[in-house]
């Protein structure tokens, strides 16, 4: 596999007046809030590579915003190292670092940060004025972003006319206008109802299709996370519990907590055929395979007529990579543990 | 309210001891009232070898400045400079005989641009009041002195908010000079009018560029506190978002963060515009030609018509620059739809054009439009002094009376037993007062104010100042509060009277004594009915919003425990209002010190009549020490003030979470 595009090792993110002082305390064994500090980043180390989305969840004050603006170093962090590019982005110049998100970084925020006193096309040109890129070329791509979101008639609007679905449109037009690698959203949707929620999360499904980026993408919303993620990253006061696929995640929590949190999911929507399968070791099983992409829920019929005790599971190219057991995916489907 | 009180008081004080360190002290203030028969004189005066020449000082430190250092000739260079510009803008507005000779602009031509800014700023209502005073202004005989008047807001007002932006900027920047700048603003905005006038005289001297150069120092603080405001009041995000699109520290500031700073930025600059007109008016002290310099004619040879008939025009000035400048200010951006033509997009400004044109051709064919001739004036004076006359002849044995009485019964004893204390009385009570509120922090800040003030040597004055204050404020509660407490009553009724004191809070201070000396003619109690009516506004004002602003559950609560409205007034809504309402106060004070300095030359004997003399005189060392001591008295009761208020307010929310 290709390198990845964030590397992130052992960062450690602390607030107050000796951040540093303090992380070197906790490190050895001090309690995590105290004299004034927060320590909202512990050891976290992870990897993003291209064309994969990572979705990094938590509750509220879980250290998921302080993570993702130390990715994007809007601040820096207290320990540890952030590479992207193989560049460790610390060590870069004030210079090199606007180079940098001028040419490769986007990024979305939870309560849009549009510029109130530019119209909406504006807006989404603001990052290539920046770059320095000629009016007339500028005005041209920041109108095709705004194709791409659906918001072309609205292109003299003022984002305060705007709905907030609408402006956080802009917001995702505004940081795609670069064409970026590397795309950090922070809470995209949670400032939007339900309804235009899902909607966005549709849209985004079909933005993130046509390129391949490296994605960071921020939820406190476990069925956002499930929806839209590669892997998911499980935050609990500032480090990741646990970083892994949805299956893995829901079949074997690695701590209690991640255990906790993924109790009240229905299991059969979030388990594909393929995290189940066991190896074939030989023995030969009949009849026509599942799809290992297919989710248990999608199966469900089948697994309920299908009288084989073992059935094959074949990948996207057809060919038969393990068996299901019957008992276990029934198992899961109604609700008991496996 | 009064249990928490004594309980914070209880945790300030000395807990086992039965009295109160701040009680102590109010005793010992009694006691040496009492027995000041008894005292060293050096207690009952401040000693001569208490009191040091900080005059000399100061007036040694200019003249180092001034002719040592050679900074004169920079600060001619730069009014230089000034007076350029206000040549420019003198010319174009009452022609001026000056570059680019080509005004002055007929005033027909300044008739609808004025009601097309209005109405482009804010729809027929802004277009009517814009005109409506530009046309009183052309057709009551009152262009020139006006636009003497408003060329020097053109002038000043621009220098000063770019003065006050980049000061602002470079504070919110630098948080070392934020913390060195802070307390000179608390200080600048506290000393009155005049302190700004002599050392402005003393590097500049008199006549319309040191006027419009003291107009801007008086006007740059608001610019410089508003700026940082909206600096820091812009959204992380956004900023965050700035530099995620690769923004340079410059392009954040200037394209970012000041374009979303815009509000605060521009109500900035309504404060400086309104600041410009109080001063310039004021500065006809120092030999500003306009409607100042006219009021000042009118009302010292007691020409009421004409008095009034100025008031009336600076009123609408101020009431017109306020209200289009904080259209301006609140004026949110939008959008033309798709495929407006280019006619359509600049319709006003075409409009605009149009009209100017066919104005001005207007002017060249009449020559009224161009300018009204002193005949063709139409006046109200005589009208105006019919009925003031007539009313006088009313009113005036009351007033008479009234006069006497307040003098004779009140005034007088009231001063003199004020005069009459010890000064180590007063010591005594304002630290007591102090250690009352804030502890002995607070005690010493207050005595940090006060005796230094002793130290000049103006102990009287300031005490006569401090005594016309008192009973000012006073009375201005007297009927202020319950006029408050009155106009909260209905929802509407509190709109309409926080709508009258913005618009009075509008008129230069100057404005005030027009009526007092109507009806008063030039004694003291004029000077403290102008100050009553100037330090009530404040009042009237805050007890609406006190008590408007309670959340309603807290007053259904009482409604719920049967208290009646009376009750409801005075157990839960006085109460909660009280932090409010001593803001109010705190302002009201204010507005009385700057005002009894202003009313100073219709005749008191205080600080404000020194000061007067030091201007006259181009004595800076005593102007200063006059302008700090009034500035010490006033940030004194700012401190205690605002402690109260503090206070209060903790205890309330204490209250409420006990509730
Ligand atoms: N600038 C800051 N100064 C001090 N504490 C901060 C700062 N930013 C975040 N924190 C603290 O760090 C913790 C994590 O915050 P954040 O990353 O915003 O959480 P999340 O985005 O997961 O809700 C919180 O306890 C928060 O109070
Ligand atoms: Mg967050």
């Amino acid at each position: 596999m290709a390198d990845p595009v964030i590397r992130c090792r052992n960062v450690w993110k602390a607030f107050g007046p000796d951040p540093a002082g303090h992380v070197r305390a906790v490190e050895g064994g001090a309690p995590l809030n105290a004299d004034g500090h927060v320590v909202a980043v512990r050891d976290v180390s992870l990897e993003v590579r291209r064309g994969e989305m990572l979705v990094v969840m938590g509750l509220s004050g879980s250290g998921k915003s302080t993570l993702v603006r130390c990715l994007s170093r809007l601040i820096d962090v207290t320990g540890g190292q952030i590479t992207i590019e193989g560049q460790d982005i610390g060590a870069l110049s004030e210079r090199d670092l606007i180079a940098l998100r001028r040419r490769k970084m986007g990024m979305v925020f939870q309560s849009f940060g549009l510029l109130p006193n530019r119209t909406v096309l504006e807006n989404v040109a603001f990052p290539l004025e920046m770059r320095g890129q000629e009016r007339g070329a500028r005005i041209a791509r920041a109108r095709a972003m705004l194709e791409l979101v659906g918001l072309a008639e609205r292109e003299d609007y003022y984002p305060r006319e705007l709905s907030g679905g609408q402006q956080q449109r802009v917001g995702i037009a505004r940081s795609l206008a670069i064409e970026p690698e590397i795309w950090f959203l922070d809470e995209p949707f949670s400032a939007l109802d339900p309804l235009i929620r899902k909607e966005m999360q549709d849209e985004f499904l079909r933005l993130k299709a046509l390129s391949e980026r490296a994605i960071v993408f921020i939820t406190h919303d476990f069925d956002e996370a499930l929806r839209l993620a590669d892997r998911i990253a499980i935050m609990k006061d500032g480090a990741i519990e646990q970083c892994d696929t949805a299956d893995r995640i829901v079949l074997d929590p690695a701590t209690e907590y991640v255990a906790r949190f993924t109790a009240g999911v229905d299991r059969a929507r979030v388990v594909h055929a393929g995290a189940l399968i066991q190896p074939l070791n030989g023995v030969a099983v009949e009849g026509p395979p599942v799809a290992s992409g297919d989710t248990i829920r999608v199966l469900a019929r089948r697994l309920i007529e299908d009288e084989r005790g073992l059935i094959p599971v074949a990948d996207a190219s057809g060919r038969v990579v393990g068996a299901l057991q019957r008992k276990a995916a029934l198992d899961l489907l109604v609700g008991e543990a496996p | 309210m009064s249990a928490s009180l004594d309980q914070h008081a209880a945790s300030v004080g000395n807990r086992s001891h039965p009295l109160q360190t701040w009680q102590i002290l109010l005793a010992l203030a009694f006691v040496l009232a009492v027995g000041k028969a008894l005292l060293p004189p050096g207690l009952v005066r401040p000693p001569e070898w208490m009191i040091l020449p900080f005059d000399d000082w100061i007036n040694a430190a200019f003249d180092f400045i001034r002719n040592d250092l050679g900074l004169v000739v920079v600060t001619r260079a730069i009014a230089d400079g000034i007076e350029w510009c206000l040549d420019v803008t003198g010319n174009l507005l009452y022609g001026r005989n000056r570059w680019p000779r080509i005004g002055p602009v007929p005033w027909s031509v300044v008739l609808v641009s004025m009601t097309m800014l209005g109405y482009a700023l804010g729809g027929w209502r802004l277009a009517a009041l814009a005109g409506g005073t530009i046309l009183w202004i052309a057709v009551m005989g009152q262009w020139r002195w006006s636009m003497e008047t408003l060329s020097v807001i053109l002038v000043a007002a621009p220098v000063s908010v770019l003065l006050g932006l980049v000061t602002g900027v470079a504070a919110w920047r630098w948080r070392a000079f934020e913390r060195v700048l802070n307390p000179l603003l608390n200080i600048a905005q506290s000393m009155p009018h005049f302190a700004y006038m002599i050392p402005v005289v003393v590097f500049i001297g008199v006549g319309p560029k040191a006027g419009a150069v003291v107009t801007i120092i008086f006007s740059v603080p608001p610019m410089i506190r508003l700026t940082l405001l909206g600096l820091r009041k812009v959204p992380s995000e956004v900023v965050e978002a700035g530099k995620m699109s690769g923004a340079s520290q410059w392009n954040l500031l200037t394209r970012v963060r000041i374009p979303t700073a815009r509000t605060e930025i521009l109500i900035g600059v309504n404060q400086v515009i309104m600041q410009c007109l109080a001063m310039v008016v004021l500065a006809s002290f120092i030999g500003m030609p306009g409607l100042g310099q006219r009021l000042l004619q009118m009302l010292q040879a007691l020409r009421i018509g004409p008095a009034f008939e100025i008031g009336i025009t600076i009123v609408l000035i101020a009431v017109t620059l306020d209200r289009l400048s904080r259209a301006w200010a609140m004026r949110k951006p939008v959008h033309h739809n798709p495929g407006t033509s280019w006619a359509r997009r600049h319709r006003l400004w075409l409009i605009w054009a149009g009209l100017a044109v066919a104005a001005w051709l207007l002017a060249q064919m009449v020559p009224y439009f161009h300018i009204v001739a002193r005949g063709q004036a139409l006046s109200l004076a005589g009208p105006i002094n019919a009925v003031v006359n007539a009313f006088l002849d009313v009113v005036s044995p009351f007033t008479e009376a009234l006069r006497r009485f307040l003098i004779v019964q009140v005034l007088i004893p009231f001063r003199d037993a004020i005069l009459w204390l010890p000064y180590t009385t007063v010591l005594a009570v304002v630290a007591a007062a102090g250690w009352a509120l804030g502890g002995w922090r607070s005690a010493l800040v207050c005595l940090a104010f006060i005796v230094p003030i002793a130290m000049t040597g103006w102990w009287d004055r300031a005490m006569i100042t401090v005594y016309t204050v008192l009973t000012a404020v006073t009375v201005a509660a007297l009927f202020g509060i319950p006029c408050g407490i009155w106009a909260a009553g209905k929802p509407s009724r509190a709109r309409r009277t926080l709508l009258v004191c913005d618009t009075l809070q509008t008129f230069p201070s100057f404005i005030y004594l027009i009526p007092v000396v109507m009806l008063f003619g030039v004694s003291d109690v004029a000077v403290l009915a102008a100050v009553m009516v100037f330090a009530a506004v404040p009042l009237v004002r805050y007890t609406v919003e006190g008590l408007t602003g309670i959340a309603p559950e807290m007053l259904e609560a009482g409604q719920m425990n049967g208290a009646t409205r009376w009750q409801a007034l005075r157990h839960i809504r006085l109460p909660l209002a009280f932090p409010t309402l001593l803001v109010g106060f705190n302002q009201s004070v204010m507005f009385a010190l700057f005002m009894v300095i202003i009313a100073a030359f219709i005749g008191t004997q205080d600080l404000g009549q020194e000061m007067q003399r030091a201007l006259s005189a181009t004595d800076v060392g005593k102007g200063l020490v006059l302008g700090f001591a009034v500035a010490f008295l006033g940030l004194m009761v700012d401190h205690l003030l605002m402690r109260w208020s503090d206070r209060v307010r903790t205890g309330n929310r204490r209250r409420q979470g006990a509730a």
